[in-house]
């Protein structure tokens, strides 16, 4: 009895993760299919290149496309530079004071706030605060601040894993300590930063809570990129066209083949991120 | 002058601990002097004092003076870049840039405004005998050279400044021996240029390469002469103790 008890804990163990393994990948598998099959029929060229039409109910995705694509840009443009500067400020020159460590565990809490917060914050500060109105740069905004604490938070783990003699080799030869974080230091944690940067910006480019009261619109009959008007995205263009259409069912493979495109977009994003990863990686090792 | 670098009542501490005490050191011009004694009797320390890395280290307090060439480099006003340009340094662990081999050398040539031709990377990697090596491979990434060129790159760095003294923190602790051997060799040929400071745990590699060695032992300077006088006839109990290796 007991011998067979421990010839079956092993397999139990094995088991058992094999099986969170398994659950996790079915899930993931339903849903993937369950999206494609029905948004597969919907999807074509004219699709991705025309405008909604006819109340939504015909045309294609372009001006949420568009409006997706512009958003994660402004969204990248406010948050990658401040966000890794204040990364490299916290993890290179603040001292290990009460204040820093402070600091840096607010950021950390922040990523924890639910987005909709942000969106009602964003609502008060640049929509109404700063007068940008409801418009393609508050909603970038908004999402940028979103996105810093874990552009921060990613940016200083990748500084942290270079090692000190790293930046003692560029001191040696007479750099400062700014030219050695800019010439060693953050050239090695680019793969690093980058990753998080792009898992924290396909992130954002998926949101709808903070973009809600900030200057997403229900329909927009024609393509805008001017960031001080209303605009179409992805993620708003799916919940709407599921959930407060008037005819929902008409619209239903509208729907799906929305929600693939915007799987498309993120999916893109992240091939990126591997592809620079990879580039980076060959020329290192 | 025959003495271009050395410390007058050299003090440092970490926070509260008094980690150097009172050194008075001075290191033979073009000669290689060897720094030992048991871990965390401050030899790193002192070594990585010349180059003023301590400058990174927020609670560091350092006292007394540092001399190269008659100028105290913990001076007022002085530039830091200029002391590291003059005074190199190899670490322990080859830490080449993560960069290409050519790079790694012009790196350092750049910052200074020094004259960074293929001709000059070339002289440096001569001089540490790693020219045949990698002459096809310049474009590559340095981290792609095994432990022991990587190690020889990184003096080839320090070297290419030609600075006037060259620090070795434990140079080939992480090493293979035959690896350890070419830099042995390497620094014997470079003695004749440079004035060479080591720190080493290694009792054999002292004797092979050092003129001058220097022991330590808690924070202080407990004895110091010619290599064979230290090794061969020891004044302090304590310096027989520790290179016959009764304790480490």
């Amino acid at each position: 009895m007991r011998l067979n008890f421990k010839k079956i804990t092993p397999v139990i163990e094995w088991g058992s993760l094999l099986l969170s393994t398994g659950l996790v990948c079915f899930f993931l598998v339903v849903i993937l299919y369950e999206i494609f099959s029905k948004g597969w029929s919907s999807l074509s060229w004219s699709f991705i290149s025309e405008l909604p039409t006819d109340g939504m109910t015909k045309g294609g995705v372009l001006s949420p496309i568009i409006g997706t694509v512009i958003l994660t840009l402004i969204t990248a443009l406010f948050s990658i530079p401040f966000g890794v500067c204040c990364a490299i400020y916290l993890n290179e020159y603040a001292k290990n004071t009460w204040l820093t460590r402070t600091i840096r565990a607010s950021i950390r809490n922040l990523s924890g706030v639910p987005s909709i917060i942000y969106g009602l914050f964003g609502l008060a500060l640049f929509v109404q605060g700063l007068h940008l109105g409801t418009s393609l740069l508050s909603a970038g905004l908004t999402l940028g601040l979103l996105s810093l604490p874990y552009i921060i938070t990613t940016t200083e783990e990748a500084l942290l894993r270079i090692p000190a003699s790293m930046r003692e080799a560029a001191l040696a030869v007479g750099a400062t300590k700014f030219e050695s974080i800019k010439d060693v230091v953050l050239p090695a944690s680019l793969p690093g930063i980058l990753t998080g940067v792009v898992l924290t910006l396909s992130r954002a480019a998926g949101e709808t809570a903070p973009i809600l009261f900030t200057g997403v619109a229900f329909y927009i009959t024609d393509v805008s990129v001017n960031t001080s008007q209303e605009f179409m995205a992805l993620p708003y263009h799916l919940y709407m066209l599921s959930t407060q259409h008037q005819s929902i069912e008409e619209v239903r493979p509208l729907a799906y083949g929305t929600a693939l495109v915007l799987i498309m977009v993120v999916f893109l994003m992240n091939l990126t991120a591997f592809y620079i990863r990879y580039k980076y990686r060959k020329n290192d090792q | 002058m025959t003495n271009n670098l050395y410390t007058k009542d050299l003090n440092i501490w970490f926070g509260s601990k008094h980690v150097l005490k009172g050194i008075d050191i001075e290191f033979p011009e073009k000669k290689v002097t060897a720094l030992i004694g048991p871990s965390g009797c401050g030899k790193s320390t002192l070594l990585r004092s010349f180059n003023r890395m301590h400058d990174l280290v927020p609670d560091a307090r350092i006292e007394g003076m540092v001399s190269i060439d008659g100028q105290n480099i913990y001076q007022k006003g002085i530039s830091v870049t200029d002391i590291r340009k003059r005074i190199g340094m190899v670490f322990q662990k080859a830490n080449p840039f993560p960069k290409s081999i050519q790079e790694n050398i012009a790196y350092g040539l750049k910052l200074n405004n020094l004259d960074a031709s293929p001709a000059v990377i070339q002289k440096a990697l001569e001089e540490v005998y790693l020219w045949d090596e990698v002459k096809d491979d310049l474009k590559k990434p340095a981290t792609r050279l095994s432990g022991g060129q990587q190690q020889r790159l990184c003096i080839a760095r320090a070297v290419a400044l030609r600075p006037d003294v060259i620090l070795m923190d434990e140079p080939c602790s992480a090493l293979d021996p035959i690896s350890t051997l070419k830099i042995e060799e390497l620094i014997h040929q470079l003695k004749d240029q440079y004035t060479i400071v080591i720190v080493t745990h290694n009792m054999q590699q002292a004797q092979r390469v050092a003129d001058k060695t220097i022991f330590m032992y808690l924070g202080e300077v407990k004895e110091e002469g010619a290599t064979i006088d230290i090794f061969n006839n020891p004044q302090h109990e304590i310096t027989k103790n520790y290179i016959n290796g009764h304790f480490g």
